[in-house]
């Protein structure tokens, strides 16, 4: 078993961070015991704030050394527990490593550390003309978070997810080694890719110090459609014939109009269209305004062929804003329209969104739960809330149990998985272990005891 | 009833570049948008010929291709608009503007209102809608948030005082100017813009005024020069607060009182 963390712990972790970035007892805020979400709850022994690299190796062979175990956290805005300190010990949050270190404009790569925020990437590349593709909707995470998820965003439609984008990891191992897995090349063949061991490893494998990143030219133009359609059937089922045109939007997002409408209450701000029930949202972009106009123009005119209402045009920053700013505010807004809420983020084949959101309508109905969505139309991950509302709490598990049951069920029927961004983290282990069976879970554990034999960082999550 | 907006193209980024030598924007290369805020005029406009009946024109001064805007107003809803254009036009400022404006008003017809935006994003002077209402002999109310109803003869409206609102009733017709953000305006339609025709958008120069006098017009018209025009200084400071939750906003609001934000 571990060991708990004791006086001299405390005073040799002092020692590596400083006694005002060592917290212990109630000097811990009750935030970090939980993630965005909530639900998976325990307060770490200790809470650290590290500043380089080698703080974190310092603090790694200390807690080697002890036994003690350690769980890395950026901003807290995991959904799936991955980030709570499960069983207890050190909670080393990387918020105060946010440099970003280097722009190489020959190599097209930036260079972060890992506390730096997504929206600040962002920022960054785009003052500098370059664009970092991976787009989450939650811009406060840090990209260190983003990497450990692999998480995947509005644009992988077109432009692919975080894994795409990162050339090279510096990371400190469990027993605090610190090693470069990758590096600025765009081709590797160089044995087995370590680098992409720890992206998506939520964690568990090392601790992520540095990331070289790569960034892609900034499109000159982009412009989105607001597609409205009579129902969410009609929407959904119009993304499938989008991709037949060969026309690649760089994101094709559904949502319906209760959601908007959810959204609208929660931001104070009303959208632009809820006449109609519901919409998909697509955005385009390119180096020249023809380009992006002739793309634009197919798309449109397809849409409303296959039925659409009408196809509204948004165009300019404040439109766009209009427009995103609910988009981005939907899971706040689903999660402030009721008492509790849990997630489900499966993704599966794009032809299959459609039949897979028509069955979370039939279950919504069978079960009498309320079970509002949204999410990427285009590459086939959704972002399912089944909400509490006035359920009892006997009622509130069961019904949440059926309904996790059900859809991952209906998810593998459909040659899904079980998280398309979100990761697996504490809460959906067991979905993970009964969709891959024994032989893929023990090559997982095979790979997380290489790591980390004394199984120190981040234990208990994903296998 | 008969709506009248008045809507201005402006350069589509808020990033444009000043001309050290001549103080004047850097047009060329750069995508043109309608004024955010005459949006919100328009969305006005259309919200209360829905509720109300009637039609709803644009007008607009610029350049040949301000004819754009025009047909981006008519795919939001509008039947039609008017581009005030001539070389004569050019360089003028608040005065020459509102005048130019008014003329152009003149020749399109009668309207029972006619609705102005708060400002340009280019200009910034929230003066033209206003002297445009002086030329015209029009009752006249800036920073607009709502109205509240029409009938045959009035408009009833709220409109912000800074510190204080105020309701009141204005006699038809009239010219208001609307705040920013007051609603959301509605995006534009591509099934309407595929039928767009020509004929909605008339051009009107000089020639066809009843003031043909160019010395009221453009540079010559206008009582202001521009001498430079550059951006402020940017502040970049800043303040990090530290401590628990109960100290962080404690400090906050000492900091925000000091600055008299509250």
């Amino acid at each position: 078993m571990y060991n708990k963390i004791n006086a001299s712990d405390i005073q040799a972790l002092k020692k590596i961070v400083g006694s005002d970035c060592c917290l212990c007892g109630s000097e811990i805020n009750i935030d970090y015991s939980h993630d965005e979400l909530g639900g998976i709850e325990k307060m770490p022994e200790a809470l650290v704030r590290v500043h380089s690299t080698e703080e974190i190796s310092a603090v790694m062979k200390h807690a080697w050394e002890r036994n003690i175990p350690v769980t890395v956290r950026g901003s807290g805005t995991g959904l799936v527990g991955a980030a709570v300190p499960v069983c207890g010990g050190i909670l080393l949050e990387t918020t105060k490593m946010n440099k970003i270190l280097e722009l190489d404009r020959d190599n097209f790569t930036v260079t972060v550390q890992p506390g730096v925020l997504l929206m600040e990437l962002a920022a960054f590349a785009e003052e500098n003309d370059f664009l970092y593709p991976p787009d989450p909707g939650e811009k406060s995470a840090t990209i260190g978070g983003n990497i450990s998820t692999n998480a995947g965003g509005m644009r992988a439609v077109k432009y692919g997810v975080t894994r795409d984008y990162v050339r090279s990891l510096t990371v400190v191992l469990p027993n605090g080694k610190i090693e470069t897995f990758g590096g600025k090349v765009a081709k590797n063949s160089s044995g087995y890719s370590l680098k992409d061991l720890i992206i998506g490893s939520e964690g568990t494998l090392a601790i992520i110090c540095e990331a070289v990143l790569k960034l892609v030219p900034l499109p000159q133009v982009s412009l989105s459609l607001l597609v409205p359609f009579a129902d969410m059937k009609s929407a959904i089922e119009a993304v499938p014939q989008i991709f037949r045109s060969k026309i690649t939007p760089t994101a094709i997002e559904y949502m319906s109009r209760d959601t908007i409408l959810f959204s609208e209450s929660y931001l104070g701000k009303q959208f632009p269209d809820t006449k109609n029930d519901a919409y998909i949202l697509l955005t385009f972009d390119g180096s020249s305004v023809s380009q992006v106009e002739e793309d634009v123009k197919k798309v449109a005119d397809l849409c409303l062929e296959i039925g659409a209402i009408d196809v509204y045009i948004v165009d300019t920053e404040e439109r766009k804003k209009s427009v995103w700013s609910a988009r981005g505010a939907f899971l706040e807004a689903i999660k402030a329209s009721t008492t509790e809420m849990d997630e489900c983020d499966v993704v599966v084949p794009v032809n299959k969104v459609d039949e897979f959101i028509k069955y979370t309508h039939q279950l919504a109905d069978r079960l009498g739960v309320r079970i509002p969505s949204f999410g990427h139309a285009g590459d086939g991950n959704l972002h399912v809330y089944i909400c509490r509302d006035s359920l009892c709490d006997e009622e509130w598990e069961t019904k949440l149990k059926q309904c996790f049951d059900l859809m991952y069920e209906k998810a593998e029927e459909l040659g899904g998985l079980v998280s398309g961004e979100h990761g697996i983290g504490f809460a959906k282990k067991s979905y993970l272990r009964k969709q891959y069976g024994d032989t893929p879970m023990e090559l997982m554990k095979g790979i997380k005891s290489v790591f980390d034999s004394k199984n120190i960082l981040n234990p208990e999550k994903i296998c | 009833m008969n709506i009248l907006v008045c809507i201005k193209q402006v350069p589509g980024s808020t990033n444009v570049e000043v001309d050290p030598i001549t103080g004047v924007l850097k047009r060329d290369g750069i995508q043109s948008k309608m004024n955010p805020y005459d949006l919100y005029g328009l969305e006005l406009g259309l919200s209360l010929i829905e509720k109300y009946g009637g039609k709803l024109e644009v007008i607009t001064m610029g350049p040949p291709q301000a004819k754009e805007i025009v047909n981006e107003a008519i795919c939001m809803g509008a039947s039609g608009g008017t581009v005030l254009t001539d070389r004569r036009f050019a360089g003028a400022d608040v005065l020459a503007t509102a005048y130019t404006i008014s003329q152009g008003i003149r020749k399109m017809g009668e309207f029972d209102l006619i609705i102005c935006g708060k400002q340009t994003t280019d200009g910034d002077t929230a003066q033209v809608g206003s002297e445009v209402a002086e030329y015209l002999n029009l009752p006249n109310v800036s920073n607009v948030l709502s109205v509240e109803d029409v009938d045959e003869s009035k408009i009833t409206l709220s409109a912000s005082m800074d510190e204080k609102l105020v309701e009141m009733s204005v006699k038809l017709p009239c010219l208001i100017s609307v705040d920013g953000d007051i609603n959301s305006p509605r995006l534009p339609s591509y099934k309407i813009k595929q039928t767009l025709t020509d004929d909605m958008i008339k051009f009107v120069s000089l020639d066809d005024f009843d003031d043909q006098n160019p010395q009221n017009y453009g540079l010559s018209g206008s009582a202001t020069q521009v001498e430079r025009i550059f951006p402020p200084d940017k502040n970049k400071e800043k303040i990090t607060i530290g401590g628990d939750t109960a100290q962080q906003a404690e400090s906050l609001f000492e900091l925000i009182s000091k600055l008299k934000l509250i």
